[in-house]
Formats: structure tokens, sequence, C-alpha cells
């Protein structure tokens, strides 16, 4: 028997293959081809003419994905830039934001967590802004703003910063009363004690709320930039949906599937970094 | 002032009860502990034993009194009381080095690194963990924690050592080993200790005085128990001394129901709680062993 993972790699193949046949199916065409005027057949487009679908089949976006992963780079213009740049500024954007939120969220999660004074405080600020859309900022952002680049930080910023806070706040509050006792009695001063019990106990805990967020902000920025527009992927989304190619919607889309991937597992990896067994 | 290093001088601790009032777990409790003294305090549960630790300690205040250490009353917590904690408390993210470093580092906060190091591992040495340095708790047994959690109390070189049941989550085994090292090590050294039990024997094996508390709430000393056996104690040897078995029944006597029946022990004699009874249970003198007789 071969191991769990070599199974399920396989099982893993086995299903994209399926998909892809089906999709390829799927998109073929096999539907009846009308006879038409040449000039009338250029106006229906090819689904009508040649009975092939407007959804590209799984070689198209092959191929496109190639074009694009061969030349990310390129700018012609503000509507056609590669996705590599599309896809810097995105993560450009979301890093800012992200970063913001977290300068904010972990202090601020210390201070709730540390004080109950603070934490039954702040509790009702925190409970009615956590639920918010973070789009439905936008307007306010773009009205105060007035920058749309900002407006768009505004709205990752925002919206990362709850999970960030609940759980340092959770982490900080929960943190062994035997630790804490340990600093006391060791005479360890509270900046201190800070750093080197309550910080390091609740650093799972924190870095588990930093996963969330950064999966949320991923989740917002397409979203975002779709209304902001200009620069991104998800302009670029909004962009070749306007100019009805599927291909490049497709590529897009996987794309953004990769990073979102990508930025969680980095994530990840520093959650287990500062995880300690018991 | 007398010789007392510790000088427990009527506390009292109260909590607020539910529906008005205070729930006392004891008041006007009064205890001296000696230079280089063990103490152990015996109590069932409730007793506020526990509590009465965490006051020498620092970290719970009492309600009423003070506890004056070397002749000042002491505010909070400090290296000069070290605490070897029953769950032993070690930080987990740090290794075994890191902890015990950690204290040292905490008490000389003008030593090199490698000054700290050094003697962090001078005490790893001394409990007997000399090549485990750098292993993380997670990768040590019950028994080794423990003795983490007691090199790094040591290693502070406190003035009084305060120990909160430290052996009960361990095995009968690693219980035994360690009560050798502890008394080994705390005798060497003449270690002022203050440790709390509900085991018998440990407090027999170890101790030069036991303090008897009786039930909660409201508990109060009720005896200061006088060890009478030799300070040269042999774990094997020790049950087989004239004077064993006197002072293992009157702990046990006193766990099992004079505990519960003190109030109404000393209800119409004068009773001060500065200078309880001070007993030293020993073996009755020696009589003509009785002739055996055959049963019909």
């Amino acid at each position: 028997m071969r191991s769990l993972s070599f199974r399920a790699g396989i099982v893993s193949i086995l299903i994209l293959v399926l998909f892809l046949g089906a999709w390829h199916l799927a998109t073929s065409g096999s539907s009846a081809v009308q006879q038409m005027d040449p000039e009338y057949a250029k106006l229906m487009g090819l689904t009508a003419t040649q009975g092939k679908s407007a959804m590209p089949g799984p070689l198209q976006v092959g191929a496109t994905l190639w074009k694009h992963l061969t030349n990310p780079f390129y700018d012609n213009g503000p509507n056609d830039k590669g996705l590599g740049i599309q896809l810097a500024y995105s993560i450009g954007r979301v890093a800012i934001g992200y970063l913001l939120a977290v300068l904010v969220a972990i202090p601020l999660g210390f201070l709730i967590g540390m004080s109950q004074l603070m934490s039954r405080a702040l509790d009702p600020f925190i409970q009615v802004l956590k639920p918010i859309s973070p789009l439905a900022w936008m307007p306010l952002a773009l009205y105060t703003i007035k920058d749309s680049n900002y407006s768009a930080i505004f709205v990752i910023f925002i919206c990362s910063v709850w999970p960030m806070l609940i759980n340092t706040a959770f982490g900080v509050a929960t943190v062994r009363k035997e630790w804490l006792n340990v600093a006391r009695t060791l005479e360890v001063g509270p900046l201190k004690r800070a750093f080197t019990v309550i910080l390091p106990a609740a650093a799972p805990t924190i870095l588990t709320g930093m996963r969330i967020s950064i999966g949320i902000a991923w989740l917002v920025i397409v979203a975002a930039e779709m209304l902001v527009g200009g620069t991104g992927i998800g302009y670029f989304v909004w962009n070749e949906w306007n100019n009805l190619s599927i291909t490049n919607v497709i590529n897009a889309i996987l794309v953004i599937g990769i990073v979102g991937m990508v930025l969680d597992q980095l994530l990840a990896r520093a959650a287990k970094l500062v995880t300690y067994p018991e | 002032m007398t010789e007392k290093l510790i000088s427990i001088e009527a506390i009292a601790k109260r909590y607020p009860a539910p529906g008005g009032g205070d729930t006392t777990v004891f008041e006007n409790l009064w205890l001296g502990i000696e230079r280089g003294e063990f103490v152990c305090m015996i109590g069932h549960s409730g007793c506020g034993k526990t509590t009465v630790l965490n006051i020498l300690a620092g970290l719970d205040a009492p309600s009423e009194g003070v506890v004056i250490v070397d002749n000042v009353a002491i505010e909070g917590p400090a290296l000069d009381r070290a605490v070897i904690f029953q769950s032993h408390a070690l930080l987990p993210w740090r290794t075994v080095l890191g902890n015990v470093a950690y204290a040292v580092g905490a008490k000389h906060k003008d030593w090199p690194k490698t000054k700290i190091n050094e003697h962090a591992e001078k005490f790893i040495e001394l409990v007997g963990l000399k090549g485990a340095e750098y292993k993380k708790p997670s990768e040590l047994s019950g028994g080794m924690k423990q003795r983490v959690g007691i090199a790094r109390a040591l290693s502070l070189e406190p003035k009084m050592l305060l120990m909160d049941e430290p052996f009960s989550a361990l095995d009968a085994l690693t219980r035994g080993t360690l009560q050798d090292e502890v008394r080994r090590i705390c005798l060497s050294t003449g270690q002022t200790v203050f440790m709390i039990t509900h085991d018998v024997d440990e407090a027999i094996y170890l101790a030069d005085k036991i303090v008897l508390m009786t039930n909660g709430p409201e508990a109060q000393i009720a005896e200061i128990v006088e060890n009478p056996l030799p300070k040269e104690r042999d774990r094997n040897q020790i049950h087989k001394h004239a004077d064993y078995y006197a002072i293992r029944n009157h702990l046990i006597d006193f766990l099992v129901s004079r505990s519960r029946t003190f109030k109404d022990e000393i209800k119409d004699k004068p009773w001060d709680p500065k200078s309880v009874p001070l007993v030293r249970p020993m073996a009755a003198p020696p009589s003509a062993p009785e002739p055996l007789r055959k049963r019909a």
C-alpha cells in the first residue's frame, strides 16, 4: 500500500482530468449550425455560425494562460496590462491595508485583553462594526479620502482589523494564570511580561486571527477593485467581462485562487513557527 | 524580635458570600518559620492552605493581617520567595535552559548572558537534568518537568522556598525520587521551605515541623507537630523508627476526625491562636509485650 498522500494525489489528478474532460466536451460545440448570410453571420458570432459555445474550453484557457505567464508584466496603456502588474497592484493594496490593520489590531487587542474595563467599554463598538460588509464603507471612504486607491486600502484595513483584534484580545485574556504568576513571582515588569510571557503565549491565537484576516482581505480586494477601477486583479476581471473575454476572466479567477492559497499558506507557516506543544 | 525568618501575623482571608456577608476561609492565623526549617502544612482541601501559600508568595493578599519576611512586611511577590507550582508552570515555548535562565535573568538583570546560562546550568545539573538543557517541556516526562520547576526556583537562591503540593501530580515512584532529591538539596543548602501537602508520609519524611489545619470554612491552625524523627532520615528505614507510628497515627487521627471536631475540643479551654500547642508525638515507653493468647 502506498502512502496516504500518494493515493490522495492520484485521486486529485483523476478529479482534475475528469473535470477538464467534461469542460472540454461541454464547450467543444455540437449544436446545429444554421445557414445564413455571411454578413449576418459576422454579427451573430460563433455560437450561431459554427455551433461553438462562447464559453472557452480548457485548451483555449490554457493557451491564454501560457501567454499571460510568459509575459506577465506588459503594459499597453490603462486598459491592457499584464496579469503580473494587475496582481502586483492588488497584492500591494492588500499588504498596505493589512499591515495597517496589524499595527492597530494587535496593540488594541492587547489593551482589550489585559483590561476588563476597556474590554467592556469597547465591546459594543466592536459588535456593531464587525458585521458591516467592508464594501459598505466604500462610499464613505471615497467621500472622505477622495482617492480611489486609498479608499480600497481603507476597505482592506477595515475588513482585516476585526478578526485580528478579536483573536488578539482573546489570546491575551486567556493566557494561563500560572504563567503570569511565574512572571509575577520573578518580579518581571509589565512591559517585559507582555513581550516574554503574554506575546509568546498568545501568538498562536493571534496568528490564527491574522490568517483569517488575510483570507478576508484577499476576498474583499477583488470586489473593491471592481468598484474603484483603474488597476488591480479585480478591475482586470471586470474589464475583461466588459471585453466579453471569458477566457481572461477564467484565467483571472484561477490566478486569484492561487494567490489566495499562497497568502494563506504563508500565514499558516508563520503560525506553525510560533505554536508550542504543551 | 525572634529568630524567625517568616512571621505570619493575624492573617485572614474572606470572600464575599453569595447573598451578602462574607465567607471566612480562615482568620487570625499566626505562624512563625525559622531559618533553615522545613515546614509542611497539612489539611483537607478547602481549609485555605493554598491561600496561605499564595499569601506568602505575594500572589494573593490577606484580607487582614501581615506577613513579615526578614523584618519587612511583604507587599506582593518578590524574588526572595521562590514558588514551585503544583502544575510546574513551565513556559512551553522555552527550553529547559530557557526556563531556568528566564528566572536567573529576572533576578540578576546586570549579568551577561553567558553568566546567566552558566548559573542556570549549575542548577539544571543539581536536579539531575544535565543533557536535557535544550529540550522543550513538552518533550519531558511529568517528573522531569517538575525537576525543571525545582531548578528554576532554586536558581533564584531564595530566602524561602514555597511549594504547593509539588509532587501530587506525579506517579508514586517519581514522587519518591523527587522527594529524596528535594530533601538532599534543601538539607545541604540549609534552605527554608514551606510546603503544602495532603500526603502524611511525605510530610513525615520531609518536614521538621508539620502545621495542622482544621477544616474550612473558618479554618485555624490546630497544632504544630514537631517531627520526632532524626534529621538524617532514610526513606527505607524510616518506618522502623520507634516514633514513626506515633507521629503517623497522630497525623492520621487528626485528618480523619480531629480536623472536623477540633472546634468542640477547644470550646471550653482558653485558646490563643498566637501560640498554638507544639506537640511531639513519641512512642509510648516500652512495656512488656503482651503474652500471646490462644483463641478458643
